[in-house]
């Protein structure tokens, strides 16, 4: 089980999306996806986008406009 | 079988070339399938050369318009459609290339970046993609 981190700082729609879904793709199952970003609204969207995908939604944390989600595959 | 989203690219303009892959790519982003049906003047935006070469739908102004607003995309870090594409693709998404529209505006499969095209077909092939989508959209 490894640990994938994505950096989608300074990115807008719908890049944050789009990497978060690359890296699910690549990851393998059980692997922790970590992806950082300063679009609002991708906070938002890409928990939806894990749970579409029927994955596991570990954290969600911010701190001064930069937050950070975690998703098992 | 997964959901799935199909978009009728009628029109070559930039902005709405913008809307067709922002919105293929959330679908795919978001677990759904995707495919593109490029037709009349969506057609021309995949010859060589051209993805990013449309006009703007409003206010182009024989270009003027254009850059302005290009100007604004890059200082809003908005991606260019060639990575939006190359992502699009990436994430397994499907392009079909309308033959008729080939045989109408004189585009040969050579004019076209092949390398991006899944197949050509005409109205039958975009109907038995519409009827299996849960979004289907004409752009």
């Amino acid at each position: 089980m490894s640990k994938i981190k994505v950096d989608c700082c300074g990115e807008t729609c719908p890049i944050p999306l789009i990497e978060t879904r690359k890296a699910i793709r690549k990851a393998s199952l059980g692997d922790i996806i970590e992806v950082r970003g300063t679009h609002q609204a991708s906070k938002k969207e890409i928990p939806m986008a894990v749970k579409a995908l029927g994955l596991k939604l570990v954290d969600t944390k911010e701190e001064g406009g930069e937050w950070t989600i975690t998703i098992q595959k | 079988m997964a959901e799935k989203l199909t978009i009728v690219v009628h029109s070559g303009d930039m902005d709405k070339i913008y809307s067709t892959l922002i919105i293929a790519n959330g679908a795919l982003s978001m677990g759904m399938e995707a495919s593109l049906f490029f037709t009349f003047w969506g057609l021309q935006r995949l010859q060589r050369e051209s993805l990013e070469k449309g006009p703007l739908s409003k206010m182009h102004m024989l270009g003027i318009g254009k850059s302005m607003i290009k100007q604004r995309m890059n200082k809003a870090n908005v991606s260019s459609l060639e990575r939006l594409m190359h992502d699009f693709k990436e994430l397994g998404g499907k392009i079909i290339a309308c033959d008729m529209t080939m045989e109408i505006m004189g585009i040969k499969k050579e004019d076209l970046r092949e390398d991006l095209i899944t197949e050509y077909g005409a109205v039958g092939t975009y109907i038995q993609e519409a009827r299996e989508s849960t979004i289907n959209l004409f752009i």
